[in-house]
């Protein structure tokens, strides 16, 4: 406990020592929220919608590309570098357990994704008048799971991949997936409706936290589905993890 | 009282044999070097003595404990330097050793260390800025943080300029001087000859022989060679009659003798009865490369 605990010290100090990467994880969603935002007719309500403004429509999606960004390219990115530098290995001969900077990782991460989270929010809100979530359980639910899912699939590639370019090769692709049926590129309106429903299971469950957003309960289906593939991915991640 | 005792120690991944049959005993308080080609076994011996790989077959006891069984306590009395092992590039150099020595009961303080090392105008350099020796410093100070009974070095000063190799080597020496017991992997012949006080050579996962650098080289390449020019002319028989002698050669007007033994006694006493002045006078003695040569039949990557 007393090594995760300087661990996660030493490492929340060269995080915050990266700071464009920093200010991309938490700021990025909040530009371009405040970008769209600047546009008058995204911010009047619009039947497409239902009477929704874009702008609240689309906020969820941006969450997805903070989720995306941290779970499934920086997270694994980062512990693939550690594994391939020999840092882990290091780690491992001393009285300290790898497992510890794993754990200090995932805090950061998951630090990273709610400073991200509460600044679109927040921001949302202040600026453009989007209500908070009208189902604060049901979308810090959807939050939880749909973090969960995306953290055990950035394990799950850190465990699978050799080396750092592996792992990027890898979460490359899953991002550009992650981000398109999360709605990041097209707003899901525009998607065959076939993609769209595909997005509401494919991690974070972009669906469940929009109709947590506006107010109606997620569907237990969608839930369900993010809890799955995170237990999954999780189980698979722990199982075939390597520290060198 | 051996302080690490490896027998008969077996480890294979997959369909390769890493180590086939290698049995060493490390006395307390010495410099023991671990010597052989590339992909001889001699990383895969120092990990399973440092218990991050299970052998296939054999045993290792440290400090009279289990590698594997005992591994928090050993973690705590054996500091490791790993081959090729980096840090994360923005951490400095005092947060490193900061951060590791909180994790030992008895650490040595960070501070002192930094300057033992010479890292004392880096400390707040970060691991990217630092150079190939600093670096290297700061891996080994890392392994001596906690206060180590013992520390395994791996591969010490490779990638280090020549300065830089014996200051480390230098700093090696203080470190046996404090009570250290070092097992140090090498490559270099140089290195082992200056530092180690024993060597084993390890040649495809078998320990070839084991002894100190000067007893491995009397032993497996025994050969001496003197060169002069002597004042007078020689008759060969004058020395190829000594039992020192293996053969005499004339190219110009000097001559070399090779033989064994008190070669140079022998061949100066010989020409000092016959008045004979030997000018440029030359001894050659095989260095542990011969003998290292001798034994596994490559040459030492140099």
């Amino acid at each position: 406990m007393h090594a995760f605990r300087n661990i996660l010290r030493t490492e929340a100090r060269l995080y915050l020592r990266d700071l464009p990467t920093l200010l991309t994880t938490i700021g990025l969603p909040t530009v371009i929220l405040v970008v769209l935002g600047l546009v008058p007719s995204l911010r009047k309500p619009d039947p497409t919608f239902d009477g929704q403004t874009f702008v609240s429509y689309f906020a969820p999606s941006l969450l997805v590309v903070t989720l995306a960004m941290v779970g499934v390219n920086t997270l694994p990115s980062v512990l693939a570098t550690y594994r391939e530098r020999g840092v882990l290995r290091r780690l491992a001969t001393t009285p300290a357990h790898p497992a510890a900077l794993l754990a200090a990782q995932l805090v950061l991460a998951l630090a990273g994704i709610l400073a991200s989270a509460l600044l679109l929010i927040l921001v949302a809100r202040l600026a453009f008048g989007v209500p908070f979530p009208r189902h604060p359980l049901g979308f810090t639910l959807a939050f939880i799971l749909g973090t969960a899912a995306l953290l055990s699939l950035g394990l799950l590639v850190a465990a699978v991949a050799r080396t750092t370019k592996a792992a990027q090769a890898l979460a490359v692709p899953l991002f550009l997936v992650t981000m398109f049926f999360g709605g990041v590129y097209l707003p899901r309106f525009l998607l065959p409706d076939v993609v769209a429903r595909i997005g509401d299971y494919t991690p974070p469950g972009v669906q469940a936290l929009l109709d947590a957003w506006t107010g109606t309960s997620p569907q237990p289906l969608h839930l369900a589905i993010m809890a799955v593939i995170a237990v999954a991915a999780g189980v698979g991640a722990a199982r075939l993890f390597r520290w060198e | 009282m051996p302080v690490i005792e490896v027998t008969h120690l077996k480890k294979r991944y997959g369909d390769l044999v890493a180590v086939d049959d290698v049995s060493l005993a490390v006395e307390a308080g010495e410099i023991f070097g671990v010597l052989g080609p590339n992909g001889a076994g001699k990383t895969t011996t120092v990990e399973c003595v440092a218990g991050l790989r299970v052998p296939d077959g054999g045993g290792v006891s440290v400090l009279g404990l289990d590698p594997r069984r005992d591994a928090a306590q050993l973690r705590q009395r054996v500091g490791v330097q790993l081959q090729e092992s980096q840090l994360p590039d923005r951490l400095r150099v005092a947060e490193a050793l900061e951060l590791y020595a909180s994790f030992y009961r008895n650490p040595a303080d960070p501070a002192e260390l930094i300057d033992k090392l010479g890292l004392g105008d880096k400390r707040n350099t970060a691991y990217k800025k630092l150079s190939g020796g600093q670096k290297q410093r700061l891996s080994i100070a890392l392994a001596l943080v906690g206060n180590p009974e013992i520390a395994i070095l791996d591969e010490l000063t490779t990638g280090l300029d020549p300065q830089a190799r014996r200051d480390t080597w230098g700093l090696i020496e203080q470190v046996r001087d404090s009570g250290v017991t070092i097992v140090l992997v090498t490559h270099f012949m140089e290195e082992a000859e200056r530092l180690c006080d024993r060597v084993a050579v390890i040649d495809r996962g078998r320990v070839v022989a084991l002894d100190s650098p000067a007893g491995l080289v009397s032993t497996v390449a025994p050969e001496q060679r003197i060169r002069f020019r002597p004042s007078a002319p020689v008759d060969d028989r004058l020395l190829t009659d000594l039992p020192e002698v293996s053969g005499v050669q004339r190219t110009g007007s000097q001559v070399v003798v090779t033989g064994t033994g008190e070669l140079l006694h022998a061949v100066t006493s010989v020409l000092a009865r016959h008045q004979i002045v030997a000018a440029d006078l030359r001894l050659e003695q095989s260095t542990l490369d011969d003998a290292f040569v001798e034994l596994t039949g490559h040459r030492p990557a140099n």
